[in-house]
C-alpha cells in the first residue's frame, strides 16, 4: 500500500460525510423551502460576509473567551479532582454517584442559580460552561487512576524508581489515554453548555445572534451561526479523536469473547 | 444409534469399519484482512472418521485444529475439498446429530445452568418430561448439581466448560467434537472427566473427535490419535493405539503406554519448534 | 447501605442543613437562594395549583414521545446499520462525530420551521437521544462473542430464533445502557429547550419565574425538576441492574 492511498483513504470518510451532510441541507431546503431552511451556497456566503464585518467580531470574542475559560476549568480541575477521587478510594465511592446523577439531570435548571449567584454575563457562562464539561473530565480520570494495574506500581517498586519516578513513567502513561477521552468528551459538553448558557438571558456572544436572529425571523443567521459552531465542533473532535486513537493504540484489542 | 447411512469402507481396507464422516483434500484459507496477509489455516487433508471410534487430534499451537473442527462441524466452508457426514455432503451447513464444545467458553450468560443445557433440547421440541429428565442427568453427570440454578458467572471457567459439555451431551449427538474441553480443568479433575468420557462413549456408541494439547490424554482416550504438522495443518501420521474399548485412565500404567507417548512427542517436538519459530520470523 | 453510602447520605443532609442554617442567618441573601424549608413549602403550595399539573403533563409528555421514538427507532436503525456493513460504513464518521456538536443551536432553527409549540422540542430531544440508542444498540451487536453465534448455527436455530434467542440476550448490557441514557437525554433535551424558548411545560415555568424575580418558586421547581428527573433515572438504573445482576455484570 503506496503512502499516497493511505491518505486518500484517510480523507475520504470525512469529505464524504461532508458532501452527503451539504447534500441533505440541499435536500431540507428543496421540501422546506426559503422561510424555513435556506439554501446551502447563499447561507455559507452570508456566513463568510459576517465573519468579515466588524460587529460580529466582538460576539465571537465572547463566546470563544467563555469557551476558553470554561474549558480551562473543566479539564484543569476535572483531572485534579478525578486524581484525588481516584487515589481515594472512600471519598471515590462517595463521589461517584452524586457525579452520575449529575451528569444525566438536565443541568440547564441550575442556569438561573449560577445567573443569581455570578450575575449575568461572562462568568456565568464559564461556570456554566465549565460545569457541563467537568463531569466526564472528573469520571474518566477518576476511573483511569482507580483501574491502574498494581502490579504496574509493584513492577516500579522492584525496579528501585523513586516516586516522581513512578509518577512520570508508569502512572502517566497508564492512565492517560483513558484521561485523553474525559477530556474529549469534556471539550463537547463545555462547548455544548456555553452555547446554552448564551441561548438564554444573554447580552452579547453567537448564543445571542441566534436568539436575535429567531425574533427577526432570520433564518440565513440562524443557519449561518449553527454551521460555523458545527464545523468548529466537527474538526475540533476529529483532532482530538485521532490523538486519542494514538494514545490507545498499545491498548488491548476489543475482546470478542469472554475470558 | 447411527441414524442416517453409514457407508461401508471400500473393500481392501484392513478392517471393514463404517465411515461416519470423511474429509477429501480439505484446506482452509482465511482471506487477507486489514494490514494482514491471507492465512493458509489448514490443509490438504484427507481422512475418515470411523463410526463409534474415539479420535484425537494434537498438533502444536495455531496449526489449525479449531479450524478443521469447524469445518467438520459445516460452521466454515472449506477453501477446496469435500465434507461427508453420513454419506451426505457438508457445506457451510451444520448438519442433524453433530454436538460440538468450544474451545473458548460458550455458556449464555443470560441462562441458568439448567436452562443453558435445555437449550437445544427446547429449540428442538423436545417434551418437557423428557427434556427434564435428560437435563437432571446430564447435570448431575457433569457435577453440576448444587449449581443447577446459579448463573455461569458465578461458576468457575472449568464448571462453565462442563455446562457447555452438558448441554452437548443432552441433544445425544452421533458425532462429538471437543475443542480442548478440559483445558480449564486441573490435572486430576481431567484425568477423572476422562474417564466419564469414556464411559459416555462406550454407552452411546457416538463417534467421538477430541482436540487436545496433553498427549497423555490424547494416547490415554483414544482408538486413533491425527498427529498435525505446523500450520497449515496436515496429519503427519495417524496413529493407532489399539487400547480394549474397555478402558480407563489406568491405562497408564501398562508398560506400552509410555511408547505411544514418546512416539506422538517425537513428532510433534519438531513440529512445534517449527511452529514457534514461525511465530519468532513473522516478528 | 455501606460505609460510602451513609457518608454520603450524612454529606448531602448536611450540605442541605448548612444552607438552610447560612439564609436563615442571613449569611446569604434570598436574593440568591431561598432556604430549603421555604423551597420545600412553596413547592408544595406550587404542586397544589392546578396550573403546574398542565406544565407537567407538557413536559412529561413530550419527554415520553421523544424517548418512545429515540429508543425504538435508535434501537431498530442501530440494529440495520449493524447488518448492512454499506450503510455501516457509511454513517458511522456522521456518528462518531454526532455528539460533538451542540445541537442546542440549531433549536431556533427548529422552532422557525415547526413553530414554538411542543413539535420542536420533541424532535430536539428525539435527536438527542436516538443516537445514544443506535451507538448502544451498535456496540451491543458488535461485541456479541462469535462463539455464541457459532453454538446458535449448532443448534440449528432460524435467523429470527438466532436473533431473539442469542443475539439480542447477549447484546442486552449495551442495549439498557444506551436505553438509560436515552432516557436521560430525552428529558434534558425536553427540559433545556422548555427553558430557551417555549411557551410552556416546566422548564419555561423556571425561566418565567427567574425573569419575574419570583426566586422561591424558581428554587421550589428546580428542586422538583431535579427531583423527578433524578427519582426517573434512579428507577431506570434499579431496574437495569436487576436486570442484569443475575449474570453477575
Ligand atoms: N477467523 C480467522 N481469521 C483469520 N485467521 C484465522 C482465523 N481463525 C484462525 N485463524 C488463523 O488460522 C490458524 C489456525 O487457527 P486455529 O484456531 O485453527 O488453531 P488451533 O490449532 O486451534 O490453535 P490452538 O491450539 O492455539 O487453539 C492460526 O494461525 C490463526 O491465526
Ligand atoms: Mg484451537
Amino acid at each position: 500500500m503506496s503512502g499516497g492511498m493511505l491518505t486518500l483513504r484517510a480523507w475520504r470518510d470525512p469529505i464524504l460525510v461532508a458532501i452527503s451532510l451539504v447534500a441533505l441541507w440541499q435536500v431540507l431546503h428543496e421540501i422546506a423551502g426559503d422561510s424555513a431552511v435556506t439554501a446551502p451556497a447563499p447561507t455559507l456566503a452570508h456566513l463568510w460576509e459576517m465573519i468579515g464585518q466588524a460587529r460580529f467580531l466582538p460576539h465571537l470574542r465572547e463566546t470563544s473567551l467563555a469557551f476558553l475559560q470554561a474549558l480551562a476549568i473543566a479539564c484543569g480541575g476535572g483531572v485534579l479532582i478525578g486524581v484525588v477521587l481516584g487515589g481515594h478510594k472512600l471519598t471515590g465511592e462517595v463521589a461517584e454517584p452524586i457525579l452520575v446523577a449529575l451528569y444525566s439531570v438536565p443541568k440547564i435548571t441550575l442556569y438561573p442559580v449560577i445567573l443569581l449567584l455570578f450575575g449575568l454575563g461572562m462568568p456565568a457562562k464559564v461556570a456554566f460552561g465549565a460545569l457541563h464539561g467537568i463531569i466526564p473530565v472528573v469520571l474518566f480520570t477518576m476511573n483511569a487512576v482507580r483501574n491502574v494495574n498494581r502490579t504496574y506500581l509493584r513492577a516500579g517498586r522492584a525496579m528501585r524508581l523513586t516516586p516522581a519516578q513512578t509518577g512520570w513513567y508508569v502512572l502517566v502513561p497508564a492512565t492517560l489515554p483513558e484521561i485523553f477521552s474525559g477530556l474529549r468528551i469534556g471539550f463537547s459538553l463545555t462547548l455544548l453548555g456555553t452555547m446554552l448558557g448564551e441561548l438564554f438571558a444573554s447580552q452579547r456572544g453567537l448564543g445571542f445572534l441566534l436568539m436575535t436572529a429567531i425574533d427577526l425571523h432570520d433564518v440565513k443567521t440562524i443557519l449561518s451561526i449553527a454551521v460555523l459552531i458545527s464545523i468548529f465542533a466537527i474538526a475540533a473532535n476529529a483532532a482530538l479523536l485521532a490523538i486519542d486513537k494514538h494514545l490507545h493504540r498499545g491498548a488491548a484489542p476489543e475482546v470478542s469473547g469472554k475470558p | 444409534m447411527i441414524a442416517g447411512a453409514p457407508r461401508l469402507a471400500a473393500v481392501g481396507d484392513e478392517a471393514a469399519y463404517k465411515i461416519h464422516a470423511r474429509l477429501e483434500g480439505v484446506t482452509r484459507v482465511y482471506p487477507p484482512r486489514a494490514g494482514h496477509a491471507e492465512v493458509h489455516a489448514l490443509g490438504p487433508i484427507s481422512f475418515d472418521l470411523r463410526a463409534g471410534e474415539f479420535f484425537s487430534v494434537v498438533g502444536p499451537s495455531g496449526c489449525g485444529k479449531s479450524t478443521l473442527l469447524d469445518v467438520l462441524a459445516g460452521l466454515a466452508v472449506p477453501s477446496a475439498g469435500t465434507v461427508e457426514f453420513e454419506g451426505k455432503p457438508v457445506h457451510g451447513e451444520v448438519p442433524d446429530g453433530v454436538g460440538v464444545v468450544f474451545q473458548e467458553d460458550a455458556s449464555f450468560p443470560w441462562l441458568t445452568v439448567e436452562d443453558n443445557v435445555a437449550f437445544g433440547l427446547r429449540r428442538a421440541g423436545v417434551d418437557a418430561a423428557e427434556s427434564k429428565r435428560r437435563v437432571d442427568f446430564a447435570v448431575a453427570f457433569m457435577g453440576l448439581r448444587d449449581f443447577s440454578r446459579a448463573y455461569p458467572s458465578q461458576l468457575s471457567g472449568g464448571m462453565r466448560q462442563r455446562v457447555c459439555i452438558a448441554r452437548t451431551l443432552v441433544m445425544q449427538p452421533r458425532l462429538i467434537l471437543l475443542d480442548e474441553p478440559f483445558g480449564a480443568l486441573d490435572q486430576q479433575t481431567r484425568l477423572l472427566m476422562g474417564d466419564e468420557l469414556l464411559r459416555l462413549w462406550r454407552e452411546t456408541s457416538a463417534t467421538v473427535l477430541l482436540i487436545t494439547h496433553a498427549l497423555d490424554e490424547a494416547n490415554l482416550l483414544s482408538d486413533r490419535i491425527g498427529v498435525m504438522s505446523a500450520r497449515p495443518g496436515r496429519f503427519l501420521d495417524i496413529v493407532e493405539t489399539g487400547w480394549p474399548r474397555d478402558r480407563d485412565s489406568r491405562l497408564a500404567e501398562r508398560a506400552d503406554f509410555g511408547a505411544v507417548t514418546s512416539r506422538l512427542w517425537s513428532y510433534l517436538r519438531g513440529e512445534s519448534l517449527r511452529a514457534l519459530g514461525q511465530g519468532t520470523a513473522a516478528r | 447501605m455501606s460505609k460510602a453510602g451513609w457518608i454520603r447520605t450524612l454529606l448531602l443532609v448536611g450540605a442541605v442543613g448548612a444552607l438552610e442554617l447560612a439564609c436563615r442567618t442571613g449569611a446569604i441573601a434570598p436574593t440568591m437562594v431561598t432556604a430549603p424549608s421555604k423551597m420545600v413549602t412553596t413547592l408544595i403550595k406550587t404542586l397544589q395549583s392546578d396550573e403546574i399539573g398542565m406544565h407537567l403533563r407538557h413536559t412529561l409528555s413530550a419527554v415520553a414521545i421523544a424517548m418512545s421514538i429515540a429508543i425504538v427507532g435508535g434501537f431498530v436503525i442501530g440494529f440495520v446499520l449493524n447488518w448492512v456493513p454499506f450503510l455501516r460504513r457509511a454513517f458511522s464518521p456522521f456518528l462518531a462525530a454526532y455528539y460533538a456538536i451542540p445541537h442546542f443551536a440549531f433549536y431556533p432553527l427548529l422552532i422557525v420551521i415547526f413553530g414554538l409549540g411542543p413539535v420542536p422540542l420533541i424532535v430536539l430531544a428525539t435527536l438527542f437521544a436516538m443516537v445514544a440508542m443506535i451507538l448502544a444498540t451498535m456496540a451491543g451487536l458488535d461485541r456479541v462473542p462469535r462463539v455464541l453465534l457459532k453454538t446458535a448455527r449448532i443448534h440449528r436455530l432460524s435467523l429470527i430464533e438466532e436473533i431473539w434467542r442469542v443475539r439480542l440476550p447477549a447484546a442486552a448490557p449495551h442495549i439498557l445502557s444506551g436505553l438509560k441514557l436515552a432516557v436521560a437525554y430525552s428529558f434534558i433535551g425536553v427540559i433545556a429547550g422548555e427553558f430557551i424558548l417555549s411557551t410552556s411545560g416546566i422548564g419555561h415555568e423556571i425561566a418565567f419565574a427567574y425573569d419575574n424575580f419570583d426566586n422561591p418558586r424558581m428554587y421550589a421547581l428546580i428542586l422538583f425538576v431535579l427531583g423527578i428527573v433524578t427519582l426517573f433515572n434512579m428507577a431506570v438504573f434499579a431496574w437495569e441492574r436487576r436486570m442484569l445482576r443475575r449474570r453477575g455484570a
